[in-house]
């Protein structure tokens, strides 16, 4: 059984049918870069899979826990699958650590102690256990993104979803953010990522799935995706002739 | 004839501003436990709740708070029930401020980024959680200002229940006029005491929005 089940799901906003029959299965310690043209459905499938958005037919599946839309199980998925955004959305009234303890002490009902070692943990995983008590606002964008990154670990999520997260950084904070990405890969994180970071999905990805149209249109490991696309929609988008 | 000095008007006008600022705070306070529940069902996610707190919020803006207090002081009455003025006044004044205070919160929570519902959906808390840990401490913070500034709203309407024999400061206005002979003295005084009562609230709402805004921090 694979960790993360899409199977044929649907999604159409009014009469726009954004998601036209997605299938994909994810293994556990896989790392997807999910790459397409705006409007191909590429966020709104990762938005699916943690139920921000409601599906219209199909099923999605994370390590067991069904995409149903009620609160209960829509929390059980979201124990199992953590999201970091394109814009951090972090939470402006809470330090540091407060926003990567808030989620823990409330949903899973952890002691404040416990939950502040932890998020001291995961700080530093990211590199950012020295701003601790700062507030969101006086960080640069890049530290910004690494707390949101710190924030879904400390939830111990089994994979994470990241919707574009290095997209509203200035250039030369990207990196920080993928040097962070990359190390979480290399621990065996499972994660789906939507990027526009081509070189770094060739380097760090496992597979790469090309969106087009609401359809997964070409999916295989980078070097043949990269190297040999066979749709013209594909290499239209990388640029080969 | 018995002559009144200014400070006998102004004596009898300040015994009632009591029962003005009684009647506002009740106002406010009830209104603002009524609005909050307003608030609630104007942002659920059930449709009928919403269609609830719309309409209630649609009629009570929609009339004047005058009509409004005619209907609790005599409608009630007609179904025999005895309502005294300041019981007409006080529930008249709560379910009218609670519209607004309503309307005026939904508007903070809205302003509220999208993403912060997301984040925090996202790691898993409930709707109620949501609100509490992460909404209403942002929304609280750019509400403070407009509420403020309704309550000036609130004490100015609580003259209205004059007309419904609440004696509050409008009303004894009336009386020392009718005894005294100087409206232009009684009506002075009593427009520079709603001044003192109104002024300083309007005057902290400003402040308030400029220490809230220019900063632009959120801490």
């Amino acid at each position: 059984m694979s960790l993360i089940e899409i199977t044929d799901v649907r999604k159409s906003f009014g009469d726009n049918e954004v998601l036209k029959g997605i299938d994909l299965d994810v293994e556990p310690g896989e790392v997807i870069a999910i790459i397409g043209k705006s409007g191909s459905g590429k966020s709104t499938l990762l938005r699916c899979i943690n139920g921000l958005e409601t599906i219209s037919d199909g099923s999605i599946s994370v390590g067991g826990a069904q995409l149903l839309d009620d609160e209960a199980h829509l929390k059980a998925l979201r124990l199992k699958v953590g999201m970091i955004f394109q814009q951090f959305n972090l939470f402006p009234h809470l330090t540091v650590g407060g926003n990567v303890m808030l989620s823990q002490m409330v949903v899973k009902k952890t002691p404040k102690p416990a939950a502040e070692a932890m998020a001291r943990k995961m700080l530093e995983r990211v590199g950012l256990d020295h701003k601790f008590d700062a507030y969101p606002d006086e960080l640069s964008g890049g530290q910004q993104q690494r707390v949101a990154i710190a924030r879904a670990l400390a939830m111990q999520p089994i994979a994470l979803l990241c919707d574009e997260i290095t997209s509203a950084l200035d250039p030369e904070l990207v990196a920080e953010v993928l040097a962070v990405v990359r190390e979480l890969a290399a621990e065996g994180m499972t994660l789906l990522m939507v990027t526009h970071e081509m070189k770094f999905a060739r380097d760090v990805c496992s597979r790469v799935v090309f969106m087009h149209q609401g359809r997964v249109h070409e999916i295989g490991p980078p070097e043949e995706v990269f190297a040999n696309p066979r749709t013209p929609e594909l290499k239209q988008f990388l640029g080969v002739h | 004839m018995i002559e009144f000095t200014i400070w006998d008007v102004l004596r009898n006008l300040l015994l009632a501003s009591r029962w003005t600022i009684v009647l506002s705070l009740v106002s406010f306070i009830g209104g603002g436990l009524v609005g909050l529940v307003l608030l609630f069902l104007r942002i659920s996610r059930r449709k009928w709740a919403r269609a609830v707190a719309k309409y209630y919020i649609e009629l009570f803006q929609g009339t004047p708070l005058l009509m409004q207090l005619f209907i609790a002081f005599f409608g009630l009455g007609l179904f025999g029930i005895d309502v005294p003025a300041w019981l007409a006044a006080g529930l008249a004044l709560i379910l009218w401020s609670a519209a607004f205070l309503g309307e005026i919160w939904r508007g903070c929570v809205e302003a509220i980024a999208k993403g912060q519902w997301e984040a925090s959906a996202s790691l898993g808390m409930g709707r109620l959680q949501q609100m509490r840990y992460v909404i209403l401490p942002q929304a609280m913070r750019i509400a403070v200002p407009p509420t403020v500034g309704f309550s000036v709203q609130v004490i100015k309407g609580t003259a209205l229940t004059s007309i419904i024999g609440f004696v509050e400061l409008s009303k004894a206005g009336t009386v020392v006029t009718n005894a005294t002979f100087q409206p232009f003295t009684v009506y002075g005084l009593v427009a520079l005491i709603y001044f003192a009562l109104c002024w300083p609230l309007s005057k902290s709402s400003q402040i308030l929005e400029r220490k809230l805004n220019v900063a632009h921090r959120n801490h």
